[in-house]
């Protein structure tokens, strides 16, 4: 995939870069706003990643400025601005996710990967959600593994929908508890663990293969094993 | 130095303003004062020329003219200081009888009045001024009845100069007065000053001394005092809080430090390398956490986020809570008991108070021992909300209650637990800012024992 960064810390840059550069992306650097409008306009990128506070031209006038010339490329804002008014800013301006400093890598790989996996689904409605033999109906509202019928609470089940919809992909505490929980807060204990564990033992237990795997340090992963 | 200070002063600047005000009002009644003397005088001497005219003239219509001299006679001789002129002439200006030598120059108004000057050859030949009347008899006499106007100068010089003596005695009182008065507003100020200049030089203890009548000046003191107070309350708090966050991010990060080091002996395709990293990792995070959670209370205590409120229904946040630490309260086999009343709404922000209720949730968890109770109440009053969450864990003793609401203040029994310090500071700034009174109290489980009770009014 093709990235551009928007970022003008140089630390921050190379550090984003030589992540996103690991993971197999080509990246591009713009370190100030002008630059990285221009870059923005005239090149194709799958994603951004820009900077909310940059010399020359702020971020979101730069994502105002690209949605304005028609392009949707999937934007991810960084910013030390962290509270959930500048939140709504920047996704208001056409930003896709926001993401605040300081981060961990893995929760922005998290993020980028999901707004990159939405921008390219098409968006046909699917009634089902496959994953193995992991099935999830959505209109019936009923989770079944190798036939057999999973019982689930209303707040499980979206977040095995949610888990579901982004196979394969890094899923971060925060995430999950922003898009199935809806809200912005810092749990003092991990309670999305044991949510967590207690969903795993509803869809792993008595089971071969374990589908939901934690990643140490970064989040959970639902994934077909094979 | 003093003199320049003392012109330069306010009050003095206000005493000379105040001294000019009242010579002019001074001046303006004293000149009222004169004027009508004067003129009252005036009336008062013509007043008692008409009143010898008619005298005479009725003398004249009895006795003739040798009444007319008779009783001028008698008149000058009764009282030979008196300002009075008297001249009675023949029809051709004749002097026949009187104090006047001659029959005065000078025109005569058509009622008869007229000024002129003569010698009083009873003082030496002075001159004087008089006022006189001039009556036709019927027989052709001319009649001049006057005052001489000694009496009128003499009262006007004693006007004059009661008035410049008054000015003086205005002037010399205001500018005695003002200095004496600036002199002690400046000392007052100056000491102000000084106890100011003192402060800023660092000295944060000092205070303005007050002189106790309770006037503006003291007042002005008193509240420069209270000012003060709060600043070294607020320098104190942070003061404290800095040693606070030095003192307790110092452990994390010696404990990441010292992992760092023993991973450098350690070679790359060890398991216990990755293991450490992964640990190092963590050990980042939660120093990270710690430091959002501190500028999270920051900016709240900064309180700008108020104009993000909207209308918050309390009791959807409070179910959506229970439901996510619900999980948590049953692996310790903890019953959560709610009574919460159907529909709670304020004004408010909706993450921030999700944030409040959940730390409080977590701690209740945290501190209620397994099998234990925690009771939740939400109701709405008249026009305000409360949220009660009572535990059966070990409560918090009451010397210890204002503390534990200080950032990383963690009280002696729950040292060992995991957690920042900083839950019940970041409720306590959601409840500021949401203009909630937060209170801590006992929570009676039984007799032996009492949990503790947390509830926000709002």
């Amino acid at each position: 995939m093709k990235i551009l960064v928007i970022e003008d810390d140089q630390d921050v840059a190379t550090y984003l870069i030589k992540g996103l550069q690991e993971q197999g992306h080509t990246v591009d650097h713009a370190s100030n706003g002008k630059d990285g409008l221009l870059l923005a306009t005239t090149e194709q990128y799958d994603a951004m990643v820009v900077d909310r506070m940059l010399p020359e031209l702020d971020g979101l006038s730069i994502v105002k400025s690209v949605r304005a010339t028609g392009k949707n490329t999937p934007v991810l804002f960084l910013s030390a601005l962290g509270e959930v008014d500048d939140r709504v800013d920047g996704l208001q301006a056409g930003g896709d996710d926001y993401l605040t400093k300081p981060f961990a890598f893995s929760e922005l790989l998290a993020r980028l990967d999901a707004i990159l996996r939405r921008s390219q689904k098409a968006p046909t409605k699917t009634t089902t959600l496959q994953v193995a033999d992991l099935e999830l109906n959505l209109l019936t509202r009923v989770a079944q593994r190798s036939g057999k019928t999973i019982d689930l609470q209303p707040r499980e089940f979206r977040l095995l929908e949610y888990l579901m919809n982004h196979t394969g992909q890094l899923v971060t505490r925060t995430m999950l508890l922003e898009q199935v929980w809806d809200y912005h807060f810092d749990p003092q204990t991990n309670v999305i663990d044991v949510h967590i564990s207690r969903l795993r033992s509803k869809i792993d237990k008595g089971f071969e293969k374990p589908l939901l795997q934690t990643i140490r340090g970064a989040g959970y992963k639902l994934d077909d094993p094979s | 130095m003093i003199r320049r200070k003392l012109l330069h002063s306010s009050s003095f600047r206000l005493a000379l303003i105040y001294m000019a005000l009242f010579a002019s009002s001074a001046l303006v009644l004293l000149g009222f004062l004169y004027w009508s003397t004067i003129i009252f005088m005036t009336q008062q001497t013509d007043t008692t020329i008409e009143a010898d005219i008619t005298g005479l003239s009725e003398q004249y219509r009895q006795w003739g003219v040798n009444g007319v001299i008779e009783s001028i006679d008698d008149r000058l001789q009764r009282d030979p200081e008196s300002s009075s002129v008297y001249l009675l002439a023949s029809p051709t200006f004749k002097p026949l009888k009187g104090n006047l030598s001659a029959w005065p120059e000078g025109d005569v108004s058509s009622d008869g009045w007229l000024t002129f000057q003569f010698e009083d050859a009873r003082v030496g030949g002075r001159v004087f001024f008089a006022r006189a009347r001039r009556f036709v008899l019927q027989g052709g006499f001319n009649l001049l009845v006057g005052r001489d106007t000694r009496e009128l100068i003499a009262i006007q010089g004693l006007l004059k100069r009661a008035m410049l003596w008054g000015l003086v005695i205005t002037f010399g009182l205001g500018l005695i007065g003002g200095v004496v008065m600036s002199r002690s507003m400046m000392k007052r100020i100056e000491d102000i000053n000084q106890n100011t200049r003192g402060i800023i030089a660092g000295n944060l203890s000092q205070r303005i001394p007050l002189s106790g009548n309770n006037d503006d000046i003291d007042q002005l003191a008193n509240n420069l005092n209270v000012m003060l107070d709060e600043i070294q309350r607020l320098m104190t708090g942070i003061q404290q809080v800095s040693d606070n966050i030095a003192h307790d991010l110092r452990t994390p990060l010696t404990r990441l430090r010292n992992r760092l080091e023993s991973l450098q002996q350690q070679s790359f395709q060890d398991n216990a390398y990755n293991e450490g990293v992964s640990q190092c990792l963590e050990d980042a995070d939660e120093l990270l956490t710690t430091f959002a959670a501190l500028l999270r209370i920051a900016r709240i205590e900064s309180g700008g986020q108020q104009k993000s409120f909207s209308s918050v229904e309390l009791t959807e946040l409070v179910n959506d809570a229970i439901e996510l630490y619900e999980a948590l309260a049953q692996d310790k086999q903890i019953s959560i008991i709610t009574k919460v009343h159907e529909k709670v709404t304020i004004n408010g922000d909706r993450h921030l108070l999700f944030q409040a209720i959940t730390n409080l949730i977590d701690n209740a968890i945290k501190y209620t021992p397994e099998k234990g109770e925690i009771l939740l109440t939400l109701h709405q009053q008249a026009n305000s909300a409360e949220f009660i969450i009572a535990d059966s864990g070990p409560g918090i003793a009451i010397e210890e209650r204002d503390k534990v609401l200080d950032r990383f203040y963690r009280s002696e029994p729950s040292r060992h637990l995991p957690g920042s310090g900083l839950g019940l500071s970041l409720v306590k700034a959601v409840a500021q800012l949401h203009k909630a009174r937060l209170l801590l109290d006992d929570h009676e489980t039984d007799k032996q024992h009492s949990g503790l009770k947390v509830s926000i009014k709002f």
